[in-house]
């Protein structure tokens, strides 16, 4: 009966079936849209901090950048330091009144902090940690150009920067008047542990061509090219690259894992290489320390900061904040507008259900009034109110569901491309000088070390989680107006049915 | 069947209180067929819902084959409505969207039978009141009179000990309530039922063999 019942009166006030399915379905598919956005968004944002940090990094530790009393950067460990060229009167290829230059140095850059590598021996000691490795992040400045040749009484004095260098060619140069002209190439250097950590940038990659480090690497020169790096650059397994002034064998290119992303760097070394002919002996930019569990995220980061007290400790969820960009704004708009929205909605759908029931109950309040005339217990009653509207919301949740799949199918055809950045170690306040003569330089442009900016296509993932909640909120809609109703219904007075007479 | 002690119902209202029946004391034995008349407003319907396990009394007392009702959970008022009162209303009271045999059927629904059970005593029921050829009809597919056929099939099916008719040919012409009422007395003595008709109808009211008249709160026999 309680089936016959339910069907037929459904089927019968097919307009309030309707409008209380609709509402809730238009909410379950808002909710489903927002957060499977939300989820889509958190992939990226990891894929961002994947292609920096690598794959399966918890913890990062840096060290924190110290602003001090003039303004520069002032920390316990090593302040990046500006690419200097310095060139001797008999440096370069003399030709026609034209010195041809080049030189190439490998510094921390100016977006990197350096510190003593005993912090990779500390994350290592504790107990919940199960993998860590360090990296040391360089920028390589290549200066190549060709100055006016130096006079006896034009010479630039000894000591002054490159910017100077072209500031009073007075004949000759490359221009014929006494001009000069270089260029600037910069390009990123990790230096990474060849032991083969589980943690670390180079887990977010995957081989092209040639070979990965091996043990016998650690202090060789030989070089690992970001595949867009290497194209543009010409340059392919078994090529040599001038790093810091020494030679180095390219002997594989690796991609990104991820088919949006970047890889974090244009170049790998061995960190042993990259702290010798950096000079940095012992210095460290980057500890990426992997959690035995992820229970253990908290107290290891507690831990860590506790022994390294000057160190930025951060957690991937901590270092979500750090993704700038359009991802960025797409992260603030999902989580303020789309959640908001979507609890309007969801209220505005229960309130409406619930409205519709209980009017419903106070229409049919000679029909409830007869069958508890007739021997309807008040649960029975309630069981066929509370009955109608659960259906009612399963109505709407399937519809939701397929409205929300069609939703996120229609975004991920779409795919809207949202750009992400972020950064190992930001450092404000070190641009680059324009040296005054006829050349110039910016060294502001290396300040992408150690950072991916990726543009990904968002993706929203379907998963049970997702069509779980769907299928949740409908039935508690369901729940929530037959609640309601069936308390309408409960509270009539079986003699309401005979009240038409008097 | 019956027994009605010092039965006093008093319903507040804004004008103060009201009482809609005052002292009735009063005795139905089985099998018998009474009509009850009155004014509107003297307590007709009231004594009705008591009759029917619907209200309680504000006091006295009323015994339904030993059980007395008016100190009863509502959980067991419920399960005597379902096996042993039947009730017929003016208005026909027929759930709108249910076929003509689905409301028959709602009266088997709290006794726990099988569908098929339910099924095949609905349409005999049905059958009964010369609805046999009607069972997928709606309520808004038949007449007056055979919506209220009906309702008697409702409330005969579950087998009650007792009908109460509340104005049950108060909606119909006089053909028809003539046919109501043959079909309600012939079945009252096929049946062996006690029936109890609140009526304003005296044509239906002189059909019975005993005949109440309730005028302010008050029972009066009537000869």
């Amino acid at each position: 009966m309680f089936g016959t019942y339910l069907y037929r009166e459904l089927s019968n006030r097919r307009k309030q079936t309707a409008i209380i399915a609709a509402g809730m379905a238009l909410a379950i598919a808002l909710v489903m849209i927002v957060n499977g956005v939300a989820a889509g968004v958190r992939d990226a944002q990891s894929t961002v901090l994947a292609s920096v940090y690598g794959v399966g990094t918890d913890i990062t530790i840096t060290q924190e950048p110290v602003q001090s009393a003039a303004g520069t950067e002032g920390a316990e460990g090593a302040a990046p330091e500006r690419p200097r060229f310095e060139f001797g009167a008999e440096d370069g290829e003399t030709t026609d009144g034209t010195t041809a230059l080049s030189q190439s140095r490998l510094t921390s850059g100016i977006a990197s902090i350096t510190f003593d590598a005993d912090a990779l021996a500390t994350a290592l000691s504790l107990d919940s940690v199960s993998a860590a490795t360090a990296t040391l992040a360089l920028t390589n400045v290549s200066f190549s150009g060709e100055v006016a040749a130096p006079t006896t009484t034009d010479a630039a004095e000894p000591g002054s920067g490159a910017g100077e260098g072209g500031a009073a060619g007075g004949r000759g140069g490359p221009d014929g008047a006494g001009g000069s002209a270089f260029n600037v190439d910069t390009f990123t250097v990790v230096g990474i542990d060849v032991g083969g950590e589980s943690v670390g940038p180079l887990t977010s990659v995957e081989l092209v061509d040639g070979r990965a480090f091996e043990s016998s690497d650690s202090d060789a020169n030989v070089v690992i090219l970001d595949t867009s790096y290497a194209t543009t650059s010409s340059l392919s397994v078994g090529d040599s690259l001038e790093i810091g002034g020494e030679e180095f064998e390219v002997i594989g290119t690796v991609t990104s894992t991820s088919a949006d992303a970047s890889t974090a760097s244009n170049t790998y070394i061995p960190l042993d290489t990259a702290q010798r002919v950096a000079g940095l002996e012992n210095q460290i930019s980057t500890v990426y320390v992997q959690a035995a569990s992820s229970t253990d995220i908290a107290s290891v980061q507690a831990s860590l900061q506790a022994e390294l007290p000057d160190a930025s400790v951060k957690t991937q969820e901590d270092l979500a904040s750090s993704v700038s960009g359009s991802l960025s704004t797409a992260s603030d708009l999902v989580v303020k507008l789309g959640t908001w929205l979507s609890i309007i909605v969801l209220a505005a759908a229960f309130l409406i259900s619930v409205l519709l029931t209980t009017s419903g109950v106070s229409r049919r309040t000679r029909e409830f009034g007869t069958l508890k005339a007739i021997g309807w217990s008040n649960g029975a009653v309630v069981r066929q109110v509370a009955g109608e509207s659960l259906v009612q919301g399963a109505i709407g949740g399937v519809v939701g569901v397929a409205i929300g799949l069609l939703g996120i199918l229609a975004i991920n055809i779409a795919a809207p491309v949202l750009s992400g950045s972020a950064a190992a170690t930001a450092v404000a306040g070190q641009g680059g000088g324009t040296g005054p003569g006829g050349g110039g330089n910016r060294f502001g442009d290396a300040a992408s070390t150690a950072a991916a900016t990726t543009d990904i296509a968002l993706q929203i993932p379907v998963t049970f989680g997702i069509i779980g909640i769907a299928v949740l909120l409908a039935i508690v809609g369901g729940l929530v107006a037959g609640a309601f109703g069936g308390w309408r219904a409960a509270r009539l007075r079986p003699a309401e049915a005979l009240r038409s007479v008097a | 069947m019956y027994e009605l002690s010092e039965l006093t119902k008093k319903y507040e209202t804004k004008r103060g209180p009201i009482n809609a029946l005052n002292k009735v004391s009063l005795n139905i034995p089985t099998g018998q067929m009474v009509a009850i008349q009155g004014p509107t407003g003297g307590g007709k319907s009231t004594l009705l819902q008591m009759l029917g396990a619907l209200e309680r009394p504000t006091s006295g007392t009323v015994t339904l084959e030993n059980d007395e009702l008016s100190g009863m959970p509502d959980s067991r008022l419920a399960e005597i409505r379902a096996r042993t009162i039947g009730f017929v209303f003016q208005g026909f009271n027929l759930i709108p969207t249910l076929t003509a045999q689905e409301n028959v059927e709602t009266a088997l629904a709290p006794l726990g039978l099988s569908t098929s059970d339910r099924r095949s005593r609905a349409q005999a029921a049905l059958e009964k009141v010369g609805l046999g050829e009607r069972l997928s009809h709606h309520p808004t597919e038949l007449s007056g009179g055979q919506q209220q056929r009906v309702a008697i099939a409702r409330a005969l099916v579950k087998e009650p000990k007792v009908l109460l008719a509340d104005e049950p040919t108060g909606n119909l012409d006089e053909q028809t309530r003539d046919e109501i009422m043959d079909l309600l007395e012939g079945l009252w003595r096929d049946e062996g039922l006690t029936l109890i008709i609140v009526t304003h109808d005296s044509a239906v009211a002189k059909r019975a063999e005993r005949r109440l008249h309730l005028k302010h709160g008050s029972v009066t026999e009537k000869k």
